[in-house]
């Protein structure tokens, strides 16, 4: 990578005219910059109006900037929707399905990319349908099914659909990981006479341990967004999570504009401060999952 | 390995299991309502094919799918193309002249909306259009005047779609930014020296290079854009007058709110009809073009 990068930059000394210095960068990097800003408006816009009090914003409009520094919009928020509750049951609820969702794809990827079971192919092509599947197809039963188990109303049946929802993906991304695995390693563990159990944990999961991290932050980051399943099937206060309590309050006409924006706000802070802490993790995923 | 490729089917036990449970059972007994007649209440009624004949005469249904080929292009066909544009930016012009920094602060800017849940960011942007917000705002400060941008049938589609640019933008600029780091810069070293200027590389040895990834962006976001549900629900419910309906959000409005089960299982399943023909159908163009 190094050397790389050395030699490319020793080609562009030698040849000025390779990376014209010219104005004409400036004017390109001022485009990709404003194309930037525009997508940063919106939340600047809520942003400005999160810290507003209902009097400043009714006086001065949406654009005005704050006249007082207010912590009143996100106060009300909090309390009016149990934030609290919130956060924590989303953290349950999506970190259950990352880990839960994560084991059931290692299971099934072991069985399918190393064990190369019988008519692997379709089986992998099923679950490749699972994810393809659209979650109408599969709400009203589940409802139906989730209130004669007494599941309806629970994060429990929530945790429990992801987790199989996106197992799916995981199984169709980690069979063709392992279907590659070095078998070298598999011959050398039965040598020493492990088992499939003990060589399933001691010898495949430290070697894809990269790919298993992608998958559990994104199984946590997927659910976390996730929206019509938890609004069929969590419907009071204390089940719901952070973008159904946002969603939630969005009829109530009652809301006014700063605390909808404080609202908006808090809502989505957990995910922003999620991706800041892992951007490379998730770049790296997102690319993982193209090139598979 | 001596014991044979028999024992490992222990380990497909639980996925089968949630498999069945979860995904095959719900499925099938959907595709069972689709043939009755049930508002969720007593015993389902078997009709046979009525509901899918009645989908047929149904004009919100052809709306809802006119509306989604409207998501293909808010979600697949400009994101890709601004996507390609910007990456090739951003990879070409911004990271070399200005450092893998700026660049990549910038890549990761683009990428904000998309790490959002997607019905936060349709509560804030319908906010932003509401009569009272930000941008009639804007609207009235540069002498535009006071619009009901979702209010109204003939903008709130566009309205819907340009959210759901905002939010797509992010997904082809990271994708194609990490294509473009796999292709072999002697290539395009090889290019220069025959005297081919930048649009001639871009269009000669970038565009077939990246082709993979952008297979793989066009099918995932037409396939998101099939099933969109989140931004319609926050922004529209559908309204005004099915002017932003979808599949999605009818099939939801006839199982919950309508209490036409059989009728919303009918549409559910020919959507994943279509989800699964399109997702045939760029495989098969896939495989072709890659052999």
């Amino acid at each position: 990578m190094t050397t790389l990068t050395l030699t490319r930059s020793r080609v562009a000394r030698k040849d000025p005219d390779r990376y014209k210095q010219g104005a004409a960068r400036w004017v390109v990097l001022a485009l990709v910059v404003l194309t930037a800003l525009l997508v940063l408006v919106p939340f600047a816009v809520m942003l400005m109006n999160a810290f507003k009090s209902p009097a400043d914003y009714s006086g001065n409009g949406p654009l005005a900037w704050p006249k007082s520094f207010q912590l009143d919009g996100l106060k009300t928020y909090w309390q009016q929707v149990h934030f609290g509750g919130k956060l924590v049951n989303s953290i349950v609820i999506s970190g259950s399905v990352a880990v839960l969702g994560v084991v059931l794809s290692l299971l099934n990827a072991y069985a399918l990319g190393i064990g190369r079971v019988r008519g692997r192919m379709w089986i992998v092509a099923l679950f490749l349908l699972a994810n393809m599947i659209p979650q109408e197809a599969l709400v009203y039963p589940l409802y139906s099914m989730a209130k004669s188990l007494g599941l309806y109303n629970s994060r429990l049946s929530v945790i429990i659909i992801f987790t199989v929802i996106q197992s799916a993906f995981g199984t169709y991304l980690l069979a063709s990981v392992l279907g590659t695995f070095p078998k070298a390693l598999l011959e050398a563990a039965a040598l020493d006479g492990a088992g499939r159990w003990t060589t399933l944990w001691r010898v495949v999961v430290p070697t894809v341990r990269p790919t298993l991290s992608v998958l559990l932050i994104f199984f946590f980051i997927w659910t976390w967004n996730e929206f019509f399943i938890p609004l069929v099937m969590l419907i009071d206060n204390s089940t719901q999570t952070v973008p159904l309590a946002l969603a939630s309050l969005q009829g109530d006409r009652l809301m006014d504009a700063t605390t909808t924006n404080a609202g908006a706000l808090i809502s989505l802070l957990p995910t922003v401060v999620f991706f800041l802490i892992f951007q490379r993790t998730l770049t790296r995923g997102v690319t993982v999952g193209a090139v598979k | 390995m001596t014991r044979g490729k028999a024992g490992y089917w222990w380990y497909l036990l639980p996925g089968a299991v949630a498999f069945t449970a979860v995904v095959a059972v719900p499925f099938g007994t959907n595709l069972y309502l689709s043939l009755t007649k049930w508002s969720g209440i007593g015993d389902p009624r078997w009709i046979g094919f009525d509901n899918y004949t009645r989908l047929l005469h149904d004009d919100v249904f052809w709306t809802s799918f006119r509306n989604t080929a409207a998501m293909v292009i808010a979600m697949v066909v400009v994101p890709t193309l601004i996507g390609l544009v910007l990456s090739a930016t951003l990879f070409d012009v911004i990271g070399r002249r200005f450092g893998p920094k700026t660049a990549s602060f910038l890549r990761a800017t683009f990428y904000l909306p998309q790490v959002l849940p997607v019905v936060v960011a349709g509560i804030l942007w319908g906010w932003l259009l509401r009569p009272d917000g930000a941008v009639n705002a804007v609207g009235k400060a540069i002498g535009l005047g006071e619009h009901d941008w979702l209010g109204d049938p003939k903008t709130a589609l566009p309205m819907v779609m340009l959210v759901m640019i905002w939010v797509q933008i992010g997904y082809p600029v990271v994708i194609f930014m990490a294509a473009l780091q796999r292709v072999d810069p002697d290539l395009y070293e090889a290019a220069e020296i025959d005297g081919a200027g930048w649009f001639r590389r871009f269009q000669a040895i970038t565009l077939p290079q990246i082709r993979p990834e952008t297979f793989v962006i066009t099918l995932t976001c037409t396939i998101a854009a099939l099933k969109v549900f989140g931004p319609i629900w926050a922004l529209t419910r559908g309204g005004p007058n099915h002017a932003t309906t979808v599949p999605s959000y009818f099939a939801y409005n006839a199982f919950f709110n309508k209490l036409q089960v059989g009728y919303g299982a009918a549409v559910a399943t020919a959507l994943t009809l279509v989800i699964v023909a399109v997702s045939i159908g760029f495989l098969k163009l896939q495989g072709r073009t890659e052999s």
